[in-house]
C-alpha cells in the first residue's frame, strides 16, 4: 500500500495536521522504540490527512526509536537537530511560527526523561494556542472549528468544540497504532534541519536514578486500649451501617434505589 | 415506711446461685448505680456480661462492636462516641503565608489522593518558617465535602463565575479563578493532585500560565528536596522542591487527628475569559464495551437472581455495566471476565449494585474500592447488606421488573407525572 492511498475521511484537503513524536522506551526491556502515544497521535493524524500530516521531532535522530514512525506509511520526519539537553519548547515554538499548522498533536507524556507532560501546553502558552488534553479521536473539523472526542476516566467520553489552530494531547483511549512495516521504515526520510538550541539550564544540577520502589503504606492503628487494637486487627471491614428498606411494596422499593441513583449521577 | 434498709434473703439466695431459674431478672433488677450507706455511688462488678450455655460467664469485652449486654460495653461505647466528635480544631488567625490546594472534587467529592495532598500541604507548612495557612480551592459542585477534618485552614469555593456554572469542561474559567488567587494571596506553593480527573491538566495550566517548572509525578517532597517520578516509571528525578507541584498518590498521609476551620475567602475580582473550548456535554457509551475494573457504575447478578432476560434488560436501561458474583459466573449465567471479586475483577465503581448477592469475603474484597453499595437481597442479616449503603429487602425479581418500569419511564421523558411523586417517594423512603 502506498502511502498516498489513506482514505482522507475528513475531506479538508487543506488541513495540516503536525504530530510531536518522541523516542519511547520498552517499559520492561528499556529498548528504544515508537512511544505508544506519540504513535496514537500519529495514527490520528494518518486517519485525518492521510499522508499529508507531518512528523515532528527535536532531538539527535535516535534511528531506531524514529524509523518506526515512518514504518506507519509517512515519507519523511521533520528532524529539529539539539543534543539531550536542550529544551525542547522554543525549537518548536519557533518551528511552528514558521510553518503553522491547524491542529498540532502529541502524547500526554514522553516515555524516557523527565516525562512530565509539560510540551504541549508550554507550546499553547507560548502560541496563544487552545489546548485539549486526552483526546480520543478528532470527529470532524468545519468552519475553523473542530469537534474533538475527549476521553474520560471511567471509558466516559466529552464532546468539545474547539477553534483552530490547537494542540491536543492523545489519550490512550484513542484507536491503536497500526503496525509498522520495515521497508517504509527504511526507506523514509529524516529531513535534518539546524536550529538554534538552547541548553536546558534548570535540569543540569538534577539528579536522575533508577527508580525506587515506593514504600507501601501501611494501615497505622492508633488505638488506646489493647481492645480497640484487637479490634482494628480482626474487624471485618463493613460499613457505618447503611439505610434498611424493610417493609414497603416493591415499587417503593425501586424509588428508593432509583433516587440514590438519579442523586449520584449514574442514570442521566 | 422506714429508710431502714431490710434484707430479702430470698433475693440473696437467688443471687448466690446463677442457675437459678429467676436468676436473670432479680441481677436486672439490682444491677445499675446505687447510692450506698455513705451516699457513693455503688456499681455491681458482678452484674457485668452474662453466662452462656454451659454455666460459664462471659464478659464482652469488644467495646461496644457487637453490641453486646453489659455495663462495660456499653459505657465503652460511649468513651468511644465521644472520641469521634473531639478533634482539636486548628486555628490560624493571621497566616503570614499561604500553601494552595487545588482538590479535584471528583464526583463532587474529595478523593483520598485530595486528602493525601492537603496532608501534604500541612507537611509543608510545618517544616517552614512562621504561620502559614492551607488554602483548599474547590470549583464545582461538593457533595459531602467535609474540608475541615481533611485539613483546610481556608476555603475558596465556588460553583459558578460571574454566572457560568463551573461544570463539564471549564479549564479556562478555572485557570482565570487561579490566576485570581495568585493575585490576591500569592500562595508560597501550588498543590494539585497529579490524576486524571483534571488536576493534572489545570495545574500544568497553571505552570504554563506562571511561567514556573512544575514537579510532576512528585512522590517524595520537603521542603527543600523533591523526587519525581520519570517516565515510564523507569527513573526518578532528584530536584529542589518547586512552586507549582502536580503530586503523585500516597505522597503523605492525610490530615486524622485536628479539625481545621475552612474559612471561606472571597476573591475580590475574578478575570473574564473568552473560552476557546466549548463543552458540548457528554456522549452516550455503551456500558458492555467499558471494562469492569473502571467502570463507574455496576449492576451485579448472584445466585438470587433467576430471571436472567430481566437483569440484563435492566442493566441496559439503566446504562449500567454488568457484573457477576462466582457463583453466576460457574453456573454459566455470566462470561467469567464479568466475576467481580479476589478471584475476578477488582472493581472501582462509583455506585454498585448487588442483587442477590449476599456476600462472601472475597466478593467484599472485590467491591472494597467501591463508593456507594446498594444491595437487593431477601436476606436482612447478610454481610452484604452490613456493608451496604442501601439495602432493600425483598425479591429481586419483583423489585428489578419495578427498577426496569421506573427506568422506562425517565427515559420515553414522563417526567411530567413525577414531580408529584418525587414528593411522595421522599416520604416514603425518609
Amino acid at each position: 500500500m502506498s502511502p498516498d492511498s489513506f482514505p482522507n475521511s475528513l475531506s479538508n484537503p487543506d488541513l495540516k495536521v503536525a504530530s510531536l513524536i518522541s523516542v519511547g522506551q520498552h517499559p520492561k526491556s528499556g529498548r528504544a522504540r515508537r512511544a505508544s502515544q506519540d504513535a496514537r497521535a500519529v495514527e490520528l493524524g494518518l486517519k485525518m490527512t492521510g499522508s499529508a500530516s507531518r512528523l515532528i521531532h527535536v532531538g539527535g535522530g535516535d534511528e531506531t526509536g524514529l524509523r518506526q514512525y515512518l514504518g506507519m506509511g509517512l515519507p519523511e520526519i521533520t528532524l529539529l537537530k539539539a543534543d539531550g539537553r536542550a529544551d525542547a519548547v522554543p525549537i518548536l515554538a519557533s518551528y511552528l511560527k514558521e510553518q503553522p499548522a491547524d491542529i498540532v498533536l502529541s502524547g500526554i507524556h514522553a516515555e524516557q526523561g523527565e516525562a512530565s507532560g509539560m510540551v504541549p501546553y508550554l507550546l499553547a502558552e507560548h502560541l496563544g494556542w487552545p489546548i485539549v488534553p486526552r483526546i480520543a479521536d478528532i470527529q470532524k473539523v468545519e468552519d475553523g472549528f473542530a469537534e474533538v472526542l475527549q476521553a474520560l476516566p471511567r471509558g466516559q467520553r466529552r464532546l468539545l468544540r474547539v477553534q483552530l489552530p490547537f494542540i491536543a494531547t492523545v489519550d490512550n483511549a484513542a484507536p491503536d497504532a497500526r503496525q509498522y512495516a520495515f521497508g517504509p521504515a527504511r526507506r523514509g526520510l529524516m529531513n535534518g534541519v539546524a536550529v538554534y538550541a538552547p541548553v536546558d539550564e534548570a535540569r543540569l544540577d538534577w539528579q536522575e536514578n533508577p527508580a525506587k520502589p515506593r514504600p507501601k503504606r501501611l494501615n497505622v492503628v492508633k488505638a488506646k486500649s489493647a481492645a480497640d487494637r484487637f479490634k482494628a486487627a480482626t474487624a471485618k471491614p463493613q460499613g457505618q451501617g447503611g439505610k434498611v428498606i424493610r417493609d414497603g411494596t416493591d415499587r417503593e422499593k425501586a424509588e428508593a434505589i432509583m433516587e440514590l441513583l438519579i442523586a449520584e449521577g449514574v442514570v442521566r | 415506711m422506714t429508710d431502714i434498709p431490710r434484707r430479702d434473703p430470698r433475693t440473696e439466695w437467688i443471687l448466690r446461685n446463677r442457675l437459678h431459674p429467676q436468676y436473670d431478672e432479680v441481677v436486672a433488677a439490682n444491677s445499675g448505680p446505687v447510692r450506698g450507706p455513705t451516699g457513693l455511688l455503688r456499681w455491681n462488678p458482678h452484674a457485668v456480661g452474662f453466662v452462656g450455655p454451659n454455666g460459664i460467664k462471659r464478659i464482652d469485652r469488644s467495646a461496644g462492636l457487637t453490641g453486646g449486654a453489659g455495663g462495660l460495653s456499653s459505657r465503652a461505647k460511649r468513651r468511644s462516641a465521644q472520641v469521634e466528635v473531639e478533634l482539636p480544631l486548628h486555628r490560624i488567625e493571621q497566616p503570614d503565608f499561604y500553601v494552595a490546594v487545588v482538590v479535584d472534587l471528583a464526583g463532587g467529592r474529595l478523593s483520598g489522593h485530595d486528602k493525601d495532598i492537603l496532608g501534604q500541604a500541612h507537611q509543608l507548612v510545618k517544616a517552614m518558617e512562621g504561620e502559614g495557612a492551607v488554602v483548599a480551592i474547590a470549583l464545582g459542585e461538593a457533595r459531602e465535602a467535609t474540608f475541615d477534618t481533611a485539613g483546610a485552614d481556608r476555603l475558596v469555593h465556588l460553583t459558578e463565575v460571574h454566572g457560568q456554572p463551573l461544570t463539564g469542561y471549564c479549564p479556562e474559567q478555572k485557570l482565570a479563578v487561579l490566576e485570581a488567587v495568585e493575585s490576591e494571596l500569592a500562595p508560597r506553593y501550588w498543590l494539585f493532585p497529579d490524576s486524571v480527573h483534571g488536576g493534572a491538566d489545570i495545574g500544568s495550566r497553571l505552570a504554563a500560565r506562571l511561567g514556573e517548572r512544575p514537579a510532576v509525578h512528585a512522590w517524595q517532597v520537603d521542603a527543600e528536596h523533591t523526587v519525581c517520578r520519570g517516565g515510564s516509571q523507569l527513573t526518578d528525578w532528584h530536584r529542589p522542591t518547586a512552586r507549582v507541584m502536580l503530586l503523585a498518590e500516597e505522597c503523605a498521609l492525610p490530615i486524622d487527628e485536628t479539625r481545621h476551620e475552612a474559612k471561606s475567602i472571597e476573591l475580590s475580582s475574578i478575570p473574564r475569559v473568552t473560552p476557546q473550548i466549548e463543552d458540548l456535554g457528554q456522549v452516550e457509551v455503551d456500558p458492555s464495551k467499558i471494562a469492569l475494573a473502571e467502570a463507574e457504575f455496576i449492576l451485579s447478578a448472584g445466585n438470587g437472581v433467576r430471571d436472567w432476560h430481566q437483569f440484563h434488560t435492566v442493566a441496559t436501561a439503566l446504562g449500567a455495566t454488568e457484573g457477576a458474583s462466582r457463583v453466576a459466573v460457574d453456573d454459566g449465567n455470566m462470561p467469567r471476565f464479568r466475576q467481580v471479586g479476589a478471584t475476578g475483577t477488582w472493581v472501582t465503581a462509583r455506585v454498585y449494585v448487588a442483587v442477590g448477592i449476599s456476600g462472601a469475603i472475597q466478593h467484599m474484597q472485590g467491591i472494597g474500592r467501591c463508593d456507594k453499595v446498594v444491595a437487593i437481597n431477601l436476606d436482612d442479616g447478610c454481610d452484604m447488606t452490613k456493608r451496604a449503603d442501601l439495602s432493600v429487602i425483598g425479591d429481586s425479581q419483583g423489585i428489578l421488573a419495578e427498577l426496569l418500569r421506573l427506568a422506562e419511564a425517565r427515559q420515553s421523558g414522563t417526567e411530567s407525572e413525577s414531580p408529584a411523586e418525587s414528593t411522595e417517594e421522599e416520604r416514603h423512603v425518609a
